[in-house]
């Protein structure tokens, strides 16, 4: 028998991003909050600590901060009459475990969202016509404008301390030839700190996309350009560019994090309560499964809790949401033969290609060891619907850039194309091109379609018993295309660069997605937002058409997969429904927007 | 610029360590094989420098395994013109100390069966074997392989023969028994490099030889003055431990 805790205003499941927000500004509105978190309390002092965390091998090589999958994976098959099979190593993506998930461990490109791709289905109908979009693809509008999210992206850029060049602030252009990029939306105020410095690599994409006729511009990053202060008294140090970013903690208090950014200001509040090594295993549903009552967890020791609450809020990361929803009966689940039910409907990931381009010991020292994980120059030329891609017959964009974020040696060395993996060879390739090599990547967009989606697995189960969730995904023509397109406008900047040699990484026709190689942790949707709520699972607030005390922030919202990085919408839409939280649903709880 | 990470400084060091220290036999060599790793890579080529000392006892693997661990990773990362290689970065240590963690035990993995061993290579690795047993079992059919194909064990075949062994087991075109030659093998370089390239705090990468053949600073971490210029990083590695190359 369970034992039921004191009932609280609010349960959050999942202290990443998402979880952290929510908790600030459900507080902030005289709620009780209880957060819960599966994974262990992890901070700056001491897991972050410095030298101790300048480890490859223990953070990145064996997995540190990542999920513990050895109790709990997904299982992956490429279609509908296959076999999944589990993920049993991390590789593909790393998602978080612990206070702050995977914000702890994430390198901070922090982009807001091209308004293009909030509107995907109805734009590319307008301009291209219906027949464009090919059969099975289920793309879909979010239902939310960019004007409408403009202010919560511009206060959590202010929450994360952004560095970045404005293009244009109140329609006033202020970035020109500074390094701001002409393709991005207007904003209300600048970024709090000015971009960071630009590495050798990233100067050298600045200057050949220059010679290409591209418009570069500096990516904007949640890695600090010089001490900053955020709305809620947390104090940021310089970036050092020390190239142990993405996959460690920041041991110079210069990477944005839950942990360091809005933690801090949480502590402080009387009516915060925040729960470790608390594993969240269903949300609780009263008889008529309109209501939620609270949540079930495992505590440390292996026992059953009950929290109860009035509301609950599942910030527990993409996958993870929409199997709480699956486990618990929170809306239909998706059927992908008659394409009815929403429950793990459109799930969509990345679509990446990647040239590292190779220099003369004489020609660029690019010591891709500095580095810092938000940091770099980016193109948008190709990017969201940037281009006409009327004569190209696919839907999508890609920027492109060079992010270095720091490469070490056990993960990082690469060597010229033809080079053996080991021997003499191998060694002498190592030591010429270790410091004279850059990377730079397409960081494609990804649709969604009728096929690609997330249920629960009939075989396999985590450590508590219960199943698994299963993807079903696969690349698809559309994307294939766009990818092969999109190198090829990328190597026109890599050749431009002069290299000694080039090596293009790009998916083939015909290739099945690979479970094994790390591609982003930029995982789509399955309680996607919309405006119907036969098509989507929660409403523009977020909120479940079907529990409507049940709130779902994460990229899980997301209908398809955009051209950025996913979690600078991801924090916008959470403060986005806070919003609502506090000014429409507290005083009236029930649906915001009726079906 | 500083010339401290020179080649030459390099091969000062050794030369000096080699004149400090005698070589010592491998643990168990003589158990294993009349001949030891350490002798047979170092009769095809004179030139190369010694293994440092080595008092390390292996604490997982037997002592066949020791001496084809020894080969094996003289090979992958040889010792040659351009330094020191596994050997000297002291990489069969670095996977001893890794069998006793949970690495090795396959513990940081989902291990629930069903288990389908024929899967697709894009799902990623699906046997039921742990780290530890890849090699217990990987070793013996390695060398087993050699034995019939060359009547002698790994360890005992000269330089060449070893690197057309270790190719026919990296593209899987050798059937072992009880896992995938490539299975063996891709762990086997993994291992290898990361002992090559790890913090010298896991027991590899000893006098930072990995960090010092790429000029990657190890754990300096600390970067703001270079991010804008285009020129060699003259500061040689620190470990985490302080330890200066
Ligand atoms: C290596 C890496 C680099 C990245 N770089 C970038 C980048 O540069 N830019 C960008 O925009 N994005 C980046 N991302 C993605 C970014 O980290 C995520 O978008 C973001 O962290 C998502 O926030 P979230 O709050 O939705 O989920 P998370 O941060 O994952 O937090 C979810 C939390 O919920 C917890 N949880 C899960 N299940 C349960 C349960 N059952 N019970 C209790 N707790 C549970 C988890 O332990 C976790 O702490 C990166 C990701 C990785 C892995
Ligand atoms: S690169 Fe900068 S932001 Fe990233 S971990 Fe290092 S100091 Fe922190």
């Amino acid at each position: 028998m369970a034992t039921s805790m004191k009932k609280a205003d609010a349960v959050i499941v999942g202290f990443g991003w998402a979880g952290a927000i929510m908790a600030k500004e459900l507080t902030e509105a005289g709620l009780n909050v209880v957060a819960l978190e599966r994974g262990p309390m992890q901070d700056t002092y001491p897991e972050g600590s410095y030298p101790q965390v300048i480890d490859e091998l223990t953070y990145n090589i064996r997995r540190k901060l990542f999920q513990d999958i050895s109790k709990e994976t997904v299982t992956i098959r490429h279609g509908v009459n296959d076999v999944a099979l589990p993920n049993r190593q991390l590789g593909a993506f790393l998602p978080g475990n612990g206070v702050g998930g995977a914000g702890v461990h994430w390198s901070g490109v922090h982009f807001r969202v091209d308004p293009v791709e909030l509107r995907m289905r109805s734009h590319y109908e307008e301009r291209y016509g219906k027949k464009f979009i090919p059969e099975g693809m289920t793309i879909q509008d979010f239902g939310v404008t960019y004007e409408e999210l403009e202010p919560y992206f511009d206060f959590a850029e202010k929450v994360f301390g952004t560095s970045g060049t404005a293009w244009t602030i109140n329609g006033k252009n202020v970035g020109e030839g500074k390094g701001g990029n002409p393709f991005a939306p207007d904003r209300s105020t600048d970024f709090p700190l000015v971009a960071q410095k630009n590495t050798i690599s990233a100067q050298l994409f600045q200057k050949a996309a220059t010679e290409v006729g591209y418009h570069p511009y500096n990516l904007p990053s949640a890695n600090t350009s010089g001490p900053y202060t955020n709305p809620y008294g947390a104090q940021m140090g310089p970036c050092n560019f020390c190239g142990f970013c993405s996959g460690y903690v920041c041991y110079m208090y210069s990477k944005a994090s839950p942990n360091l950014n809005i933690l801090p200001a949480l502590k402080q509040e009387p009516k915060f309560e925040l729960r470790t090594n608390a594993y969240v295993l269903r949300v609780n549903l009263d008889s008529d499964k309109r209501r939620a009552t609270g949540v079930t967890y495992v505590d440390a020791q292996g026992q059953e809790i009950e929290q109860p609450a009035d509301l609950v809020i599942l910030s527990a990361f993409q996958f993870h949401n929409v199997r709480l929803m699956l486990l618990s009966g929170i809306g239909k689940p998706y059927d992908p033969k008659t394409g009815e039910g929403v429950v793990g409907k459109n799930f969509a990931y990345q679509n990446m290609a990647t040239i590292k381009a190779y220099f003369d010991k004489d020609a660029h020292h690019t010591n891709p060891f500095i580095g810092a994980g938000g940091n770099g120059v980016a193109v948008d030329d190709f990017n969201a619907d940037n281009f006409d891609h009327g004569p190209h017959g696919f839907v999508g964009g890609s920027p492109f850039w060079v992010n270095q974020a720091g490469t070490r040696p056990i993960a990082g060395i690469n060597n010229p194309p033809g080079t053996p993996e080991w021997g003499s060879q191998w060694k002498a390739a190592a030591a010429d091109y270790y410091t004279h090599q850059l990377s730079m990547d397409a960081h494609g967009a990804h649709q969604s379609y009728r096929d690609n989606y997330l249920d629960l697995d009939p075989t396999y189960k985590d450590a508590y018993g219960q199943p698994l969730l299963r993807m079903t995904f696969d690349w698809k023509e559309n994307d294939l295309r766009m990818t092969q397109f999109m190198v090829e406008k990328m190597k026109k900047i890599a050749e431009a660069m002069n290299p000694k040699a080039l090596k293009v990484s790009v998916k083939g026709a015909g290739s099945h997605f690979n479970t094994a190689s790390y591609q982003t942790t930029h995982l789509n949707g399955g309680a996607i937002m919309g405006t119907d709520p036969k098509t989507s699972a929660v409403n523009k607030y977020l909120q479940s058409w079907d529990v409507p005390n049940v709130f779902v922030p994460g990229a899980s919202a997301f209908p398809q997969g955009l051209g950025y990085n996913p979690t600078g919408l991801v924090a916008a839409l959470t403060y986005w429904s806070a919003r609502a939280i506090r000014e429409q649903y507290l005083k009236n709880p029930g649906p915001l927007v009726q079906a | 610029m500083s010339n401290e990470d020179s080649p030459n400084e390099r091969r000062d060091f050794l030369r000096k360590s080699l004149t400090l220290i005698p070589v010592v036999t491998l643990a168990g060599a003589s158990l294993a094989s009349p001949l030891s790793a350490q002798e047979s890579s170092a009769k095809h080529d004179a030139n190369k420098p010694a293994a440092p000392a080595s008092h390390y006892e292996p604490s997982y693997f037997t002592a066949e395994e020791w001496t084809f661990l020894h080969a094996a990773v003289a090979r992958l990362i040889p010792t040659d013109e351009r330094g020191p290689g596994a050997i000297e970065a002291g990489v069969p240590e670095y996977i001893d100390r890794q069998m006793g963690t949970s690495y090795a035990n396959g513990s940081l993995w989902y291990m629930q069966g069903p288990f389908n061993a024929n899967a697709a290579p894009e799902f990623g690795y699906q046997l039921k074997l742990s780290p530890k047993e890849v090699y217990r079992l990987g070793i013996a059919a390695a060398d087993n392989w050699c034995h019939q194909q060359h009547g002698k064990l790994f360890a005992q075949l000269d330089a060449a023969t070893q690197d057309a062994a270790l190719k026919q087991f990296e593209s899987g075109k050798v059937a072992f028994e009880q896992l995938p030659a490539k299975t063996f093998f891709t762990q086997l370089l993994q291992n290898t490099k990361e002992g090559f390239f790890c913090d010298p705090m896991h027991g590899g990468n000893k006098n930072m030889v990995g960090w010092k053949l790429i000029n990657f600073p190890g754990a300096r971490a600390d970067f703001m003055d270079w991010v804008e210029r285009d020129e060699r990083y003259p500061f040689p590695p620190v470990s985490i431990r302080g330890e200066r190359a």
